[in-house]
């Protein structure tokens, strides 16, 4: 018995197979290109906006750039820019976390079918994806023609709010079914019939299982949808007309102009919002390893 | 039934919602019309002129050249990288995985800014490199993502066997490891090539006015209309990939069906 266990250990014991690398060469080095890559084109460069920002032209400490934002236009800008990011990324939940539930319970043999949603629009590129709307949403365009056909009133979305949010969503929530089915496919079944067999009806199994488990993904999801909403100068360029000014798009407009300080520092205050999405991100991501991300 | 019923309403109504605008796109590539709110007769001219267009070739050489090259380097770079994060400590890992995930939850527009800050701060010409080297940045976590999951599922124990059986480390690591490792490689090249592909606003921030990709070329002629050429090129573009991806998806059902009865 004791000499059986002996053995089991043993051979159950698998070594890890890094440290298996490691004994025999120094396999660690092979990440030396990359940290070196992601120190000089990721932390250098973003260490040189935080310069930018807080300098003038001459050099000199200032908080002048970073205190812009509080000039009527930016702060317009970016206020509107949290409410319509807000709003698309309640959206692409909404519409996600039904679509993520729909595809773990298919059980599908392949991830084609993901790849198929996410990867493959991709090839059709972003910015005429986009351009594509403006034909749907027009005054004369495609939705208002069926709407027409079927005798019901038009609709004037184009170069409003409405086309914007609609822009993020369309663009942005493969990025919030991706993580939360991540995470749902991860869940064990064993877990959800056990909650079954005790009593729970489909209500409460999903309210007290399913959804408390899928919450790394529903952050991850979130994050991956607001910051790029929070941030797009395309969209709102493409479907809100020249009249809707997000905060992207002032910073968009700084660099073009050449203040490249100005521009540096509203990126810092656009930054700060990013930053705590981050630091959200990594308390859930108890792993560390960004698989609920991608 | 009735539920599954439902759940195939509901994703007909997403995949409606995400397709829409690429059957637009399809569709105007056929239109007669140079305009693009009107429909003037079905005809392939635009594909016949796509060819004779020097800037759109041109474009399209750039895009594709960057977007292959930056992702084989950000393979390289990238599987190297994770094979070595696999046999780190639990600390060092995630401090190297979590700016792995910098690039990819950072805003496009900050990391735009932050390279072409940088690549002007060395006085380093905005042009075809600055690009290559930004694409190659934001290429790098996707492979590292890509090849991680793969890395975990690895039994150890094959790699000591091949060693106990007299193979070189190196040599059991490509008769070993990289077999196994190889699909997640794989996926990870062709998820960074189509990121390169679509993206538009770290190439704007970085590119200098020399070159233009597909997406910046574009973005010029958002005001002014878009050349009927470029849908055509779309299309082009999205039916071969479309292609590709049913044809290895087929291949692979292929291979996992039972063996076909003589």
């Amino acid at each position: 018995m004791a000499v059986s266990d002996k053995f089991k250990q043993l051979t159950e014991k698998k070594p890890e197979i890094g440290l298996l690398f490691s004994r025999v060469n120094k396999v660690k080095w092979l990440s030396f290109p990359y940290i070196l890559w992601m120190i000089g084109f990721i932390l250098i460069p973003l260490i040189m906006i935080l310069y930018y920002g807080l300098t003038n032209g001459e050099n000199s400490f200032t908080f002048e750039n970073i205190s812009l934002i509080a000039n009527p236009v930016n702060r317009g800008a970016l206020l509107l820019a949290l409410e319509l990011s807000v709003f698309s990324t309640l959206i692409c939940l909404l519409l996600a976390y039904p679509l993520a539930i729909i595809l773990n319970n298919t059980k599908l043999k392949s991830n084609s079918f993901i790849v198929l949603i996410i990867i493959l629009p991709m090839w059709m590129n972003f910015l005429l994806r986009t351009i594509a709307w403006q034909n749907i949403l027009e005054r004369t365009g495609v939705l208002n023609t069926i709407l027409n056909f079927l005798h019901l009133p038009t609709l004037n979305i184009i170069n409003t709010p409405a086309a914007i949010i609609l822009g993020m969503v369309y663009n942005f929530l493969p990025f919030m079914v991706l993580p939360i089915y991540n995470v749902l496919i991860k869940i064990d079944k064993d877990v959800v019939n056990a909650a079954r067999d005790l009593g729970a009806n489909g209500g409460q199994t999903f309210l007290k299982i399913i959804l408390p488990l899928s919450l790394p993904g529903v952050i991850s999801g979130i994050t991956m949808v607001f910051v790029p909403s929070l941030t797009t100068f395309v969209i709102s360029t493409i479907l809100g007309g020249s009249k809707i000014v997000l905060i992207g798009n002032v910073i968009e407009q700084q660099f073009r102009l050449g203040n490249w300080n100005t521009g540096s520092g509203l990126s810092l205050v656009l930054m700060v919002f990013i930053l705590f999405s981050m630091a959200i991100i990594s308390k859930y991501d108890k792993e560390g390893e960004g698989s609920n991300i991608w | 039934m009735v539920k599954k019923f439902f759940s195939r309403f509901y994703i007909g109504i997403i995949l409606l919602f995400l397709y829409a605008p690429i059957v637009i796109l399809i569709v105007l590539s056929f239109n007669a019309s140079k305009s693009r709110s009107k429909w003037g007769g079905f005809t392939f001219k635009w594909y016949h002129e796509l060819f004779q267009n020097e800037d759109i070739m041109a474009a399209l050489t750039t895009t594709l050249i960057i977007a292959f090259t930056s992702a084989l380097i950000a393979t390289l770079l990238g599987t190297a990288a994770a094979i070595a994060m696999n046999s780190m400590k639990k600390t060092p890992r995630t401090i190297l995985l979590a700016i792995t995930n910098v690039p990819m939850l950072n805003a496009d527009i900050v990391t735009g800014i932050s390279l072409m800050l940088i690549f002007v701060a060395l006085n380093f010409t905005l042009g075809f490199t600055s690009v290559l080297l930004a694409h190659i940045t934001f290429n790098i976590p996707y492979v590292i993502l890509s090849v991680m999951p793969k890395l975990k599922q690895l039994n150890s124990h094959t790699f000591e066997a091949a060693q106990d059986l007299g193979a070189s480390p190196l040599y059991a690591f490509f008769k070993v490891i990289l077999p196994d490792i190889f699909p997640g490689v794989l996926s990870g090249f062709f998820l960074a090539f189509t990121m390169s592909l679509d993206d538009f606003v770290i190439t704007h921030f970085t590119k200098g006015p020399e070159i233009n990709t597909l997406s910046t070329k574009i973005y010029t002629e958002v005001r002014k209309g878009i050349k009927p050429e470029i849908y055509a090129l779309s299309t082009i573009m999205f039916v071969t990939v479309l292609l590709l991806l049913i044809f290895i998806n087929r291949r692979k059902a292929d291979k996992n069906a039972p063996i076909r009865k003589v």
